[in-house]
């Protein structure tokens, strides 16, 4: 009996305090077009610190286009052009005084397919904290690439071969060296987009125990084709739909009782 | 929100599977309970025996339902609108196969109670009670299969009718086994039916709730008032 009460105190200790977090990433009015097409129509929301958010919805419905808006990818394009407004922590990512290359070291991006740098592990860590000048020594940087590399939960794989390719290693590895390189600049935001589909469900599984752990540092937003994956990863849930955001809530409400027909219907797989 | 079709249509020929069974179940229950109370009044041996043999029709339907419903959620993975399906398909299997044991039950009281025979004036409370038991079932099955949660409330409030009666039907048995001790042994299995009876209209209730679960995604309000008052019914004692 005396066990069942700690238990039961546990139980209640361990539920994280009710309300809303923190709103790190504001987007208002967002508008995407690649030449004549609208490829994002007056997308509002808001997305939480220390929290993943999940972009689900079927193939090219813009959750893609609408991630890279939050790092300026889309720039890169010559033919896209982002209107309406997009803050992190209340500043305006789009404002003419942002160098895109320091926002996309405050926001860190991991990609469908593992594309490590043909160098070395430890460069593939060291290269963005060198290019922004993070490491004032050669000592400085070590304690970096290690911390990077043991937030990605790949260190103990690869501390005893540093210096090996970065594309010699197993797909499931080079994504979690990738997510070691985008959080060594020390960002605030990562950015993953289907991170996870070209992996193993080992590797996957080591993925999103990883995405667990990074939550608690940092504001996370993955892109998913996997409807389990956005479930088991994410706290909040975007759909989209041609373009539009159509729902955006609880993730577990959205996967029990979606408010939107068109969730409904393509997460339960009847999309026509 | 009423679903399309999925993109694999084996899936909804799965989900297809399952409705069909539980409505398969909801009438072999709906039988078996009407055919335990026809034979309880009538004193008809034979019919209670096919009760008792028509439960492991039901049981084994429970079981395909339980082996279809894994299937589907390690082959599926179910969300939304499919999870709340398959996840009460199993509730309301499992209430359909403990209505069906409740019948039997009272099946195997038929042959005891028979042996000694009965007045007609005994077992009419029974058949009322019977009958509103079964209005219910029916009532839920018909909400099962139309998905439709217009009259879910009534069935609640009709579960309170049969709770009132079964308090008003042990009383009346109190009285008669009081009147006379040869009544005792029948009046005791009369009021394990009853019992029996009043706890089927607790599990049309509960599939009434997973309907209505189905349907809206909520849980109807855990209130609801309790009407059976009989563990507070004594026998005074004039010289106490």
């Amino acid at each position: 009996m005396k066990t069942m009460l700690t238990e039961a105190d546990n139980t209640v200790a361990t539920v994280p305090a009710a309300g809303p977090r923190d709103t790190k990433i504001k987007a208002r009015k967002v508008q995407v077009y690649y030449g004549d097409t609208h490829a994002i129509k007056d997308v509002d929301v808001d997305l939480e610190d220390k929290a993943v958010t999940a972009f689900i919805g079927p193939s090219g419905c813009g959750k893609s286009t609408f991630l890279r808006c939050l790092n300026r990818m889309n720039d890169t394009i010559d033919v896209a052009r982002v209107e309406g407004e997009i803050t992190i922590d209340d500043e305006d990512i789009y404002d003419k005084k942002v160098d895109p290359v320091q926002l996309r070291a405050k926001v860190g991006m991991v990609f469908q397919k593992p594309n490590p740098f043909p160098k070395s592990i430890y460069d593939n860590v060291a290269y963005g904290p060198r290019i922004h000048g993070l490491a004032k020594s050669k000592a400085d940087l070590d304690v970096i690439v290690e911390k990077s590399l043991r937030r990605g939960a790949i260190w103990d794989e690869v501390k005893d071969r540093l210096t090996a390719p970065g594309t010699g290693l197993s797909g499931g590895q080079q994504q979690r060296l990738c997510i070691a390189r985008a959080v060594a600049t020390e960002p605030e935001v990562l950015l993953m987009d289907e991170p996870c589909s070209a992996l193993d469900p080992i590797a996957t599984a080591k993925v999103e125990e990883l995405i667990d752990e990074l939550r608690e540092s940092y504001t996370i937003v993955i892109v998913t084709h996997s409807m389990q994956q956005a479930a088991r990863v994410s706290q909040r849930t975007a759909m989209f739909h041609l373009g539009e955001l159509v729902e955006f809530g609880d993730t577990k409400e959205i996967f029990t009782n979606p408010t939107e027909k068109r969730t409904q219907d393509y997460i339960t797989g009847r999309f026509g | 929100m009423v679903p399309t079709s999925h993109t694999v249509t084996a899936f909804d020929e799965d989900m297809k599977f399952l409705a069909h069974k539980i409505a398969e179940m909801g009438g072999l229950a709906e039988r078996m309970v009407e055919s335990s109370i026809r034979a309880l009044i009538k004193s008809d041996i034979p019919l209670a025996q096919k009760v008792i043999t028509d439960d492991l029709v039901l049981d084994e339907a429970q079981a395909t339902l339980d082996d279809k419903v894994v299937q589907i959620i390690a082959q599926r993975q179910p969300v939304a609108s499919d999870l709340r399906e398959v996840f009460s398909t199993i509730r309301i299997a499992s209430d359909l196969e403990r209505i069906g044991d409740l019948a039997k039950n009272i099946a195997k009281r038929v042959v005891a109670i028979s042996e000694r025979g009965h007045s007609v004036n005994l077992v009419r409370g029974i058949d009322h009670i019977g009958d509103l038991a079964l209005a219910q079932l029916k009532e839920v099955l018909d909400a099962f299969g139309s998905r439709s949660v217009t009259r879910i409330n009534m069935v609640r409030d009709r579960d309170d009718e049969i709770d009132a009666m079964y308090t008003s039907l042990f009383r009346e048995l109190l009285t008669y086994m009081m009147e006379d001790p040869r009544n005792i042994t029948t009046c005791t299995h009369l009021l394990f039916c009853a019992k029996n009876i009043e706890r089927i209209g607790d599990h049309a209730t509960n599939i009434a709730e997973s309907v209505y679960y189905i349907v809206t995604g909520e849980h109807l309000s855990a209130f609801r008032p309790k009407e059976d008052k009989t563990h507070k019914i004594v026998v005074d004692q004039p010289d106490a």
